[in-house]
């Protein structure tokens, strides 16, 4: 786990995002994560984290808010703020008829890559995740697990600096997710900032520095796994060791009933 | 009454909610509200053929059985039937590689030959169930105009639809044995094609080699097939007889095909299963597409996206031979252009709307598959490049594509006259250009597997793409012969591509 102090800059900032389709799905949201933190957002079916994400990667326009990555308005100047992230979603965003070096090629040339970090770096990342001996087939036949990883070296041969994933494990064998997570730690390691909605929680109860617990499209509980432990005990009862599982229910279930 | 659950009817009754809901779903793009307008747009339509149909066959209510009007009957018939196997055919396929309750059936522990057989019979009565709304109209004048003996055209439809079925199980089951399952996927799609629009072209290039034309009712009437084709009493005319109310011809005709459906059935449903399987293997197969290593290529973003385009339209053969099967069409024309070199009889005329309407068509497909057919559409949409020049990029990879396919035909075209060529060009340009034009306003998200039925995903594009090719047709012919008069189609189709934009979702919302 890594500490940050209130020096460190923001890779992320939200503020008052709101976002309605039949029904509020974001409510004026507010949530801040800093440079190279992982930062692991959890809430129930429907919460409103997949859209909250989506307005971050500017896949969906706001009703309401800011949105600033690495310091850019995202809303204001999209482009510029897509050139530093990358968003890796629960179904690989993937091309079938494309081998994994071609889709390599792709996305290298939409983010325009330099040509010669663009060719190392893609074969670092075949390499790193076990891609090199499929890289000239096609993707058609892939294997979920093989997909989310082609999908990863995607999103990761641009070096972005901010990572938005959104169920990145769902569907993966032991040793798929195991190699994504590897990858997801080393580019913390190397500075890069990443959030990932999971609903897998003992992923984020080992990977993440900090925990937002979002419900009815607002920001319920932030914090360390800790400080969410003493929050949910104050208000519900739930005890100082109890796991992050029952600490996510107590606080959704406080929030279900408050609203 | 209630079906004992896993009986054959109890299956019917489950495939025939299925093909409804299925049929509600197309017809109402997913929205019931949208049923009672549909219900009357389909009232109108019906009521509207009826009409086009008096004027059509109205005079040939009182037809009497011999020859010329068993040739022309027969003719028709046979074009229609064509059309319902290439039909079955495609449900066929769709029946052995789609996936969706396959393995439910094959696990549950009823007797999978029962479920194939009614699925058999499904395609058999979906076949003879679409040709009779089309049919209907004709065969309602002639029944009141000559009586209740047409009545005997019904008839002749579910014996077309049976016929049709069988032959279609029949063809793919034989692809599926002698070429093996990955390939007859591609293969049964590409003939299904092929035969629906083989009677249509074989006739015209006859027609043009003949006559210098492009109808096809020609070689039906001329004196070479009446010489050639064998007497009023032939067995070969019992169809034909059949839809002019000789009930024995009509016993016999569809005794003839429920039995071929029926052995069809007997010999193919067991086994149905087993092909299912096989070509369940098919997707896991295609691993071994492995290709030649080749050194890491980075381009600029917007060559990146033209390239990406055209790989896929190049590497997926399906959709590659469902796009220019519409160039099948441009056979006749192309006949007729290199028969006007030998004749010079003025015949290239008929060459400039060809082209400009299969432009349109071919560019409103490739517009669709590139717009809305995006696979990875968050990916694209997550690039640091403007939504604009994502647009721009993917138009022209359309463009480039259009081009590609018709600068040779105009070329030839400009040896034979350049003025021709010009008019071409031009109509090529606008028709492909508001094709992709109406794709863009239009677009929606969707996979490009499902190609097949864009059309269905917005009624007004559809008919919008296919009228605006028609007036850009008609807008070139009429300009490369006199250029005035080319204004009142011109200022049509423009008010078509208007219309289309005025409806757009994005200029309603």
């Amino acid at each position: 786990m890594q500490h940050f102090t209130s020096t460190t800059p923001f890779a992320l900032e939200i503020h008052g995002l709101v976002k309605r389709f039949d029904r509020p799905a974001v409510d004026g949201l507010e949530l801040n994560v800093r440079t190279g933190e992982f930062y692991a957002l959890l809430g129930p079916n429907g919460a409103g984290k997949t859209t909250t994400l989506r307005m971050v990667a500017g896949l969906l326009r706001p009703d309401a808010g800011t949105v600033r990555v690495a310091g850019i308005d995202a809303l204001a100047d999209p482009v510029a703020a897509k050139r530093v992230m990358a968003w890796i979603s629960d179904e690989p965003m993937i091309y079938d008829k494309l081998t994994p070096q071609e889709y390599l090629e792709f996305v290298a040339g939409l983010w325009g890559v330099e040509p010669a970090l663009a060719a190392r770096r893609a074969q670092e990342l075949l390499d790193w995740l076990d891609l090199a001996a499929n890289a000239h087939q096609r993707c058609e036949g892939f294997s979920k697990g093989m997909r989310q990883k082609v999908a990863l070296a995607g999103a990761l041969v641009h070096e972005p600096q901010v990572i938005i994933l959104d169920e990145p494990l769902t569907g993966l064998d032991a040793g798929s997710a195991r190699q994504v997570k590897s990858v997801l730690r080393e580019r913390v390691r190397a500075g890069g900032t990443i959030i990932m909605t999971t609903h897998i929680l003992e992923v984020a109860e080992r990977m993440a520095d900090r925990i937002g617990v979002i419900a009815h499209g607002k920001l319920i509980a932030e914090g360390t796994l800790d400080e969410l432990r003493r929050k949910a005990g104050k208000n519900t009862g739930a005890g100082d060791s109890a796991s992050l599982e029952d600490t996510f229910l107590a606080l959704v279930a406080e929030e279900t009933e408050a609203a | 009454m209630i079906a004992q659950p896993g009986s054959a009817v109890w299956f019917a009754r489950h495939e025939w909610r299925l093909s409804w809901r299925d049929w509600l779903a197309m017809m109402t793009a997913g929205r019931r509200e949208r049923l009672r307008r549909v219900i009357i747009a389909i009232t109108i339509f019906v009521i509207f053929m009826h009409f086009v149909a008096y004027f059509m066959v109205g005079r040939y209510a009182d037809a009497v059985p011999d020859k010329a009007t068993l040739i022309a009957i027969t003719g028709t018939v046979l074009l229609s039937w064509l059309l319902m196997v290439s039909q079955a055919m495609e449900s066929t396929t769709r029946a052995f590689y789609s996936r969706s309750d396959l393995d439910l059936i094959l696990a549950s522990p009823v007797a999978a030959e029962k479920v194939f057989a009614v699925r058999i019979g499904t395609v058999a009565l979906s076949m003879a169930l679409m040709a009779v709304p089309l049919a209907a109209p004709f065969i309602d004048v002639l029944i009141a105009l000559g009586g209740w003996r047409w009545m005997g055209a019904y008839g002749l439809i579910a014996a077309m639809g049976a016929a049709a079925a069988a032959l279609a199980v029949g063809l793919t089951v034989a692809l599926f044995c002698v070429i093996g399952a990955k390939r007859t996927r591609l293969v049964a799609q590409v003939v299904a094609a092929v035969i629906g629009a083989a009677f249509v072209i074989g006739l015209q290039v006859a027609a043009i080699l003949s006559y210098g034309t492009l109808s096809r009712v020609s070689v039906l009437q001329s004196e070479a097939v009446l010489a050639l084709a064998p007497g009023a009493d032939s067995i070969f005319w019992w169809p034909a007889r059949a839809a002019l109310g000789d009930g024995t011809a009509l016993v016999v005709v569809l005794a003839v095909s429920c039995a071929l459906l029926a052995a069809v059935i007997a010999l193919v449903a067991p086994r149905f299963g087993e092909y299912a399987v096989t070509a369940a293997g098919v997707d896991g197969s295609s691993v071994s597409h492995a290709r030649r290593p080749t050194a890491f290529r980075t381009i600029a973003p917007r060559r990146a996206l033209r390239r990406k385009e055209w790989t896929l339209l190049r590497r997926d053969p399906w959709l590659l031979s469902q796009t220019l099967m519409q160039m099948l069409y441009l056979i006749p024309p192309a006949v007729l252009l290199w028969r006007s070199f030998d004749q010079g009889n003025g015949a290239v005329q008929l060459v400039v709307p060809v082209l400009v309407m299969a432009a349109g068509q071919l560019a409103g497909g490739l517009a669709w598959l590139a717009i809305s057919g995006e696979d990875a559409p968050d990916l694209v949409a997550a690039a640091p490049v403007p939504a604009s020049f994502v647009v721009r990029a993917k138009i022209e990879a359309v463009l480039g594509v259009i081009v590609m396919i018709f600068a040779p035909l105009v070329a030839v075209l400009a040896i034979a006259s350049p003025w021709h060529a010009l008019v071409s060009i031009g109509g090529i340009v606008i028709a492909a250009a508001a094709a992709t034009a109406i794709q863009l306003w239009f677009r929606t998200q969707a996979k490009r597997s499902q190609f097949r039925r864009r059309q269905v995903s917005s009624r007004v594009a559809t008919f919008a793409e296919a009228f605006s090719s028609i007036g850009w047709a008609a807008t070139a012919a009429v300009f490369a012969v006199n250029g005035w008069l080319a204004i009142a189609p011109g200022v049509l189709a423009v008010l078509v591509v208007a219309g289309a934009w005025f409806m757009s979702p994005r200029t309603r919302s």
